[in-house]
């Protein structure tokens, strides 16, 4: 049987009951993979933030499965949809009540720009009022653009100097 | 079956005489006085079988007509199965108003709440009046006429929101926009394009 990663995986033999590694590389190991969704559902991308989470593409896969619908006990924020003026204030007060460290995907051209919405009603990019990690493009994308982005997200976290800041913070 | 009413214009001419008809393609249709219109519509409701409430709306006739607001009712008939509309001219350009319909249907709730919000028309006597779309406090009737499609600068509903962000609703960048296909190209060319290609987000719109 072929085992992958055999090479790199903890020997006891040879390193005892002593494991070495950067702060960084383990608290960025833990984030990346449990990171739990925000599913911020506002329009037709929901649809297909839906379809990621079930069976045929299935986001458990990356980790991501675990859609919170509770701001407190989410890290990652898909802003799946468009973002009316009216409930921009609702996305950015949800934001704020996520626990750090948190992280904001825009998924599609409207939570991206507006989109189509080029109108009095439309926020022009949630990134007006949330920091976002990840653009997606589409409209709406499809589920493997998620999955891209998702995976996108957790290499941005990897490289995250997350000691230091956990530190300063 | 749709049943044509041929005798709606003279009962509603006998009725109230100051009833007019309205141009219309395709149902009956008539322009009456602001002060008749809850006794022409109850009339319909209640002696023509005009039983259902299809459509509240408005038009702005935009700011350099006079009179500049009409209020439209759709009625139809479940009996019948036919339609008629009423127009009312709004006497005020300025605070336009006409009394609710609430009373003769509470389904008018929404669409007066809705035409109020977007045009900025009073409904007198109308039980909860407040903005459906937009929200309390939101400066501008995103229909009227001299509202650009863009949008105007104000400020977010929530104040905390605006502090955090130090941002709040901007004209949207319209880009030559608004970008639409034309109609009655094949498909593949029907793209949206901007309406006016001369401008867009790198280069500045001509004087």
């Amino acid at each position: 049987m072929v085992t992958a990663n055999s090479e790199l995986a903890y020997n006891s033999k040879i390193e005892g009951d002593v494991i070495v590694t950067r702060a960084d590389a383990a608290i960025n190991w833990v984030r990346n993979n449990s990171m739990w969704p925000m599913p911020m559902g506002l329009a037709c991308c929901a649809i297909e933030l839906m379809a990621t989470a079930s069976s045929r593409f299935d986001i458990a896969r990356f980790g991501a499965e675990v859609m919170r619908f509770s701001p407190r006990q989410s890290d990652c924020m898909i802003v799946a949809g468009t973002v009316t003026y009216k409930m921009a204030t609702a996305v950015r007060r949800i934001y704020d009540q996520m626990a750090a460290p948190k992280w904001v995907i825009a998924m599609g051209a409207c939570a991206s720009s507006g989109g189509m919405y080029r109108s009095y009603a439309t926020l022009q990019g949630v990134d007006r009022i949330v920091p976002v990690d990840v653009y997606i493009s589409g409209c709406p994308p499809r589920p493997e653009a998620l999955l891209d982005a998702l995976m996108k997200l957790q290499a941005k976290v990897k490289r995250e100097h997350s000691a230091s800041k956990l530190l300063s913070a | 079956m749709t049943i044509t009413d041929v005798e709606l214009p003279t009962a509603v001419s006998q009725k109230f005489p100051s009833a007019t008809p309205r141009a219309s393609l395709d149902c009956p249709a008539f322009n009456v006085p602001v002060a008749d219109v809850i006794g022409l519509l109850e009339f319909l409701r209640d002696a023509r079988g005009y039983d259902f409430l299809m459509d509240l709306t408005a038009v702005d006739w935009s700011a350099d007509k006079s009179p500049r607001f009409t209020v439209v009712w759709h009625l139809y008939s479940s009996t019948n199965h036919n339609y008629v509309r009423v127009a009312a001219d709004c006497a005020s350009d300025v605070e336009p108003e006409v009394p609710t319909s609430t009373v003769l249907w509470a389904g008018a709730d929404w669409h007066e709440r809705e035409a109020f919000d977007m045009f900025g028309i009073k409904f007198a006597g109308h039980p909860d009046l407040r903005r459906i779309l937009m929200w309390d406090g939101y400066p501008y009737h995103p229909l009227r006429k001299e509202f650009p499609l863009a949008g105007l600068p104000a400020d977010f509903h929530d104040p905390a929101i605006t502090a955090e962000t130090k941002t709040g609703l901007i004209a949207a960048p319209m880009a030559g926009g608004p970008f639409v296909a034309k109609s009655g190209e094949p498909m593949s060319a029907s793209e949206p394009r901007a309406k006016d290609e001369a401008w867009n987000e790198q280069s500045e719109k001509p004087e």
